[in-house]
């Protein structure tokens, strides 16, 4: 007899590697964004299930409300050709295959391993245990470093993706905001006071 | 009335057992849920009847006294009207969309605190989970955009990704100071983290004053109300997204934006004003003062419609990136180093 969360987790977890596989056969590349969407929500739906409510919501809050937003956004403007995007697929399946079989490998070698798993089982927490606060804690104080250099790390890649595909056009035409804001009602607008005149 | 709930929970468990639980959380739902879209409803009435008074007209006063049934009219209206699919369009995402685009506005009501104690789900990560579910809303836009195959709707869902993505992060900021100030991401905890003998002084709004505004400016930004209505902007591409529904399944982009302005205005008054505590020191706290604040705020939104003309693309993203932005992140500074002072009376 299956308890009620195990049911919960194997249709989560099925959902997660349908969504997954989905997103590799998918047609169009828009469903198969929206598949990508769909095992994002399955799979905080797993994070949930092992109480880790921060990092469940932030996956959430993060890649589906705006990682994924800007891919699709990215997708549906691209000129996608269909047939030309499947022409490779069989071509490509044993290597990816290759690559899927090795990483399963080397999940279940370092999840199966004694030195990950012996001794070490989950523990219950009270309802009113916030895990928020506890990663918060240690970020910030036993992981500050790593944390710091991890956030340095990006904030160099933004600036080189952002300097690498900044062009400036010399015919495009755009308004200077700084001016338009500066513009006082003086300066457009002139008020004539005169007298009403009667009607007849 | 505790007392005849707690009759009616008993009697229900002796009734059902182990069923019992999904029975009444389905109530809870209800009783929730049914308020929501009977106010959706009378807030239609209400903007009308506001802006046409704005504008020294009478606005819908036909059906029923004083147009009270004019909602009803709408309604039985939109229902029996054909849904329209247009050729070429993807079916399927065409018909999600507008489910897409209510579902994540209701669901994020699960945690909204009506009063002490008085919440579907009382979650410690409760502001995530609004934040993670206001920020799945724009998804019914952008499907509805593509689905339907039509320029105008597209260029109206890939305005309003746009303008929701980047309004979200200073949401999401000004959220954070509220988180600061609080201590807490449970929302009945940030309520009663405004608790103090100084009545509406002990509010956030007051240290938080900027982020108060920028919340209620994203939060407009956020529902793709006027001026910030680009996504529709009936002058320039008709009606955005939505052109080409027809019918109940127009019905429902409609409901979803009425439902996310009540939920803003609901989250406005639980971070910013206090939630149900009463503003006098001497007065009960109660739920009425919470339908008050949200009704001021809702009143603040019709009156934004018909006094604003709408802004310019351009200035919208200015607007959020250059001014809300900056301006939050300074903010989150200056509060937690104020909190670390004597000065912080909050």
């Amino acid at each position: 007899m299956m308890n009620f969360e195990t049911i919960v987790f194997y249709v989560f977890a099925a959902l997660t590697v349908f969504a997954a596989l989905r997103v590799i056969t998918a047609r169009n590349p828009v469903h198969a964004v929206l598949f990508l969407v769909l095992a994002f929500i399955s799979s905080s739906g797993i994070w949930l299930l092992l109480e880790a409510e921060f990092l469940a919501i932030t996956l959430v809050l993060v890649y589906v409300g705006a990682v994924m937003v800007l891919f699709l956004f990215v997708v549906m403007m691209l000129d996608i050709n269909l047939v030309r995007l499947r022409e490779d697929f069989w071509r490509w399946l044993p290597f990816g295959l290759a690559l899927a079989g090795l990483m399963v490998f080397q999940m279940v070698w370092v999840l199966g391993s004694p030195a990950t798993s012996a001794g070490k089982t989950a523990v219950r927490h009270a309802a009113d245990y916030s895990n928020t606060k506890e990663l918060g804690r240690l970020i910030y104080t036993d992981y500050v470093y790593p944390f710091e250099i991890a956030a340095v790390l990006l904030l160099v890649a933004m600036v080189a993706a952002i300097a690498l595909t900044l062009r400036r056009r010399k015919d495009s035409k755009s308004q200077v905001v700084a001016e338009q804001v500066a513009v006082k009602k003086s300066d457009r607008l002139r008020i004539v006071k005169m007298r009403a005149e009667s009607r007849e | 009335m505790m007392e005849l709930l707690q009759m009616l929970q008993q009697a229900g468990q002796d009734l059902l057992g182990p069923a019992w639980l999904p029975v009444w959380t389905l109530v809870k739902i209800l009783v929730i849920v049914l308020p929501i879209m009977g106010s959706v409803a009378y807030l239609t009435l209400a903007e009308r009847k506001v802006i046409g008074f704005m504008q020294i007209r009478i606005g819908p006063n036909r059906v029923g006294p004083y147009g009270l049934l004019q909602p009803l009219a709408d309604g039985i209206k939109l229902l029996f009207k054909e849904i329209i699919i247009p050729d070429n369009s993807n079916k399927f995402l065409f018909i999600l969309a507008p489910i897409m685009a209510l579902a994540p506005s209701l669901a994020a009501w699960a945690v909204v605190p009506f009063g002490e104690g008085m919440a579907l789900a009382d979650l410690n990560a409760g502001l995530l989970y609004l934040l993670a579910m206001t920020s799945l809303a724009v998804y019914g836009i952008i499907i509805a955009g593509w689905a339907s195959n039509s320029k105008y709707a597209f260029l109206g869902a890939v305005r309003s990704a746009a303008q929701i993505v980047s309004y979200e992060i200073a949401m999401g900021f000004a959220l954070v100071c509220v988180l600061l100030a609080s201590q807490s991401m449970n929302l009945g905890d940030i309520v009663r983290g405004q608790q103090s003998g100084a009545g509406l002084f002990g509010w956030y709004f007051l240290p938080l004053f900027p982020m108060f505004l920028v919340y209620l400016i994203s939060g407009v930004a956020e529902t793709n109300r006027a001026p910030f209505d680009m996504a529709e902007g009936e002058s320039e591409i008709v009606a955005g997204f939505h052109v080409e529904y027809s019918g109940m399944a127009f019905a429902l982009f409609f409901l979803a934006e009425y439902a996310n302005m009540i939920l803003i205005a609901f989250l406005t008054s639980i971070m910013f004003l206090g939630g149900w505590l009463s503003p006098l020191p001497f007065l009960p706290d109660s739920f009425i003062w919470l339908l008050g604040k949200v009704s001021f705020i809702l009143f603040l939104f019709l009156w934004f419609r018909a006094t604003f003309p709408r802004y310019r693309y351009d200035q919208l993203m200015r607007l959020g990136w250059k001014v809300f932005i900056p301006l939050t992140i300074v903010w989150v500074v200056v509060v937690a180093a104020w909190m670390q002072t004597p000065l912080w009376f909050w």
